[in-house]
């Protein structure tokens, strides 16, 4: 297939809500998008667009009050392994498996492969995320970007149709952030394996992604969508673009123009 | 504020070499062997029940009322001599025969009371409803019930281990799978896990601390249980357990033997807790960092 022909995964005027105890919260309004064979597709917006809300009910989460998410032309009703999820928190390894096993495990829950070749891929994608030495280590005694690793190789392992990253850097220190981010691309152009990102910080979704889509907050809604620049492209072209960006998420808040490129903060 | 803080004050750079490691006292050494025998648990319980046993002794003699309270040199005779002469083994292994059978029985009863609740709202509400009728109402209560439904014998003891076993077990269990965090649920229906291979390969392994107190917490009510109703009527075709023995020895005045019966109980009790339940505790949620 290539990036001209039918789009992987096909949003089509997707309303999300959700009940908190009190209130009927509608996180995103009527959103489209497509995402393409090895994309780096990224959900930008601020805290509050249903990006997040977005990502999960791609995974399989949560079901649309209206519209339509096709994943190869089949409606998505449920989670399921063609669909990997890399979560922002550092829990989501299971702490009674090494990692080694963490890896293995969708493998053979799947029942995709017995357990010699689910132990061979395993091994194989802890090599390409740099962990060999850790193959046999517990999730607890692993640092922060090593866990968030594990996770991305067992992701990886599965080899979905798409990959689904919640803000997986977000926990991470500046420096390891930015060290996680080369790494992804550096596998990404191993692989071209599909991704879609989910990040509130402008910067990250120009350096990660291929395209972007921007979305307004209360509720989400599509404000644009744009390709990001090639790897390589001079600090200028950067700047420029990050400018642009922000300019159009917070056109119409003047008092959110002096919001840092990255809150630490939670979301929904 | 201060207007004069605010100027931005002129620093020169500075740069050091670090002084090499070598030049250091200590920057890495073994503890002392003292230090390392001080850090194994083991040790420090063993060096407690020996401090607890030499208090015992000493109070016994001083007190001199074998009738009342023995010695524990004449109860560790006792308890050896019952051992190996008399029926003390026979009648421990009637005991654990009855204890395991009842524990077993109930925790697979709470294992399918839980996997009920957590499957629906419905099932909560009923796990928590006889929870909070059957829990507080003793065992031994249900005794004389127990007798006129089941008869003299091994089942009415069961059925009263399985009722002080269930909701413990049950409770501890269903509170453990609501702890579990919601990203690792999503992760394992992520891999497309539902039903019975969710709860057994995630929800399980994740609630396993609070599982393992419960089971540790209906063990002793298990023993509990199971001595009063022994003591209540312990002779069921032909061989009493350890109740029986405790009640006997009492009624012709053996206090050594009575003292020998209870050790046993505190015997076995502390082998279960410190190998079997720590060997469990190790391999699982220590090593997995549950539990530190």
């Amino acid at each position: 297939m290539t990036a001209n022909g039918e789009p992987l995964l096909q949003v089509r005027g997707v309303t999300l809500q959700y009940k908190t105890t009190e209130h009927l919260v509608t996180a995103t309004y009527r959103v489209d998008f497509d995402v393409h064979r090895s994309d780096r597709f990224i959900l930008l917006g601020p805290s509050g667009c249903g990006k997040s809300t977005l990502l999960k009910a791609v995974g399989g989460y949560m079901t649309p009050v209206e519209g339509e998410i096709r994943l190869k032309g089949e409606s998505v009703t449920r989670p399921g392994p063609d669909r990997m999820m890399v979560f922002q928190e550092f829990d989501q390894l299971l702490p009674w498996r090494t990692v080694k096993e963490n890896v293995m495990f969708p493998l053979q829950a799947s029942g995709r492969l017995p357990r010699a070749s689910a132990e061979e891929k395993a091994l194989e994608y802890i090599a390409k995320v740099n962990l060999t030495p850790f193959v046999d280590s517990y999730p607890h005694t692993l640092s922060g970007g090593m866990k968030q690793r594990v996770a991305i190789a067992r992701g990886m392992a599965m080899e979905p149709d798409i990959l689904l990253m919640d803000e997986p850097f977000a926990a991470l220190d500046a420096l390891t952030r930015r060290k996680m981010q080369d790494e992804l691309l550096a596998l990404w152009e191993g692989t071209r394996f599909t991704v879609l990102f989910v990040t509130h910080s402008i910067p990250e979704a120009i350096k990660v992604g291929s395209r972007i889509l921007l979305l307004s907050p209360h509720p989400g809604q599509v404000k644009a969508e744009m390709d990001s620049l090639p790897t390589g492209a001079s600090g200028a072209q950067v700047t420029a673009l990050e400018q642009r960006i922000h300019s159009m998420l917070f056109a119409d808040s003047v008092e959110e123009q002096a919001v840092p490129d990255h809150h630490a903060g939670a979301h929904a | 504020m201060n207007n004069v803080a605010d100027a931005p004050l002129a620093r020169p750079e500075i740069l050091r070499q670090p002084i090499p490691a070598s030049a250091f006292g200590i920057v890495e050494k073994p503890l002392s062997r003292w230090e390392r025998v001080a850090n194994i648990g083991t040790l420090r319980k063993f060096a407690l029940l020996v401090a607890l046993a030499v208090i015992w002794e000493v109070y016994a003699r001083a007190l001199a009322n074998p009738l009342l309270f023995p010695t524990f040199s004449a109860t560790l005779s006792a308890f050896f001599h019952g051992l190996f002469g008399g029926d003390l083994f026979t009648k421990a292994l009637t005991s654990l025969r009855v204890l395991l059978i009842g524990y077993g029985a109930g925790i697979a009863c709470a294992a399918v009371l839980t996997i009920v609740a957590i499957s629906s709202r419905v099932g909560t509400d009923l796990l928590e409803l006889l929870t909070s009728m059957f829990n507080p109402l003793p065992a031994i209560a249900l005794l004389p019930l127990a007798l006129i439904w089941f008869g003299l014998g091994t089942g009415s003891i069961v059925f009263v281990i399985i009722h002080s076993v269930l909701w413990a077990v049950a409770l501890n269990t269903h509170s453990g799978f609501l702890s579990v965090s919601n990203t690792l649920r999503m992760v394992g229906r992520n891999y497309g896990l539902r039903g019975l291979p969710y709860v057994a390969r995630i929800l399980i392994p994740a609630a396993f601390p609070s599982i393992l107190t419960g089971l540790k917490i209906g063990w002793a009510f298990a023993w509990r249980t199971l001595i009063a109703a022994e003591l209540v009527f312990g002779v069921s075709s032909g061989s009493g357990g350890l109740g029986w023995f405790i009640y006997e020895n009492k009624n012709q005045l053996e206090i050594p033997n009575v003292f020998a019966g209870l050790f046993t109980v505190i015997v076995i009790g502390l082998i279960v807790e410190n190998v079997v339940f720590r060997v469990v505790e190790a391999r699982t949620v220590r090593r997995w960092g549950l539990q530190s």
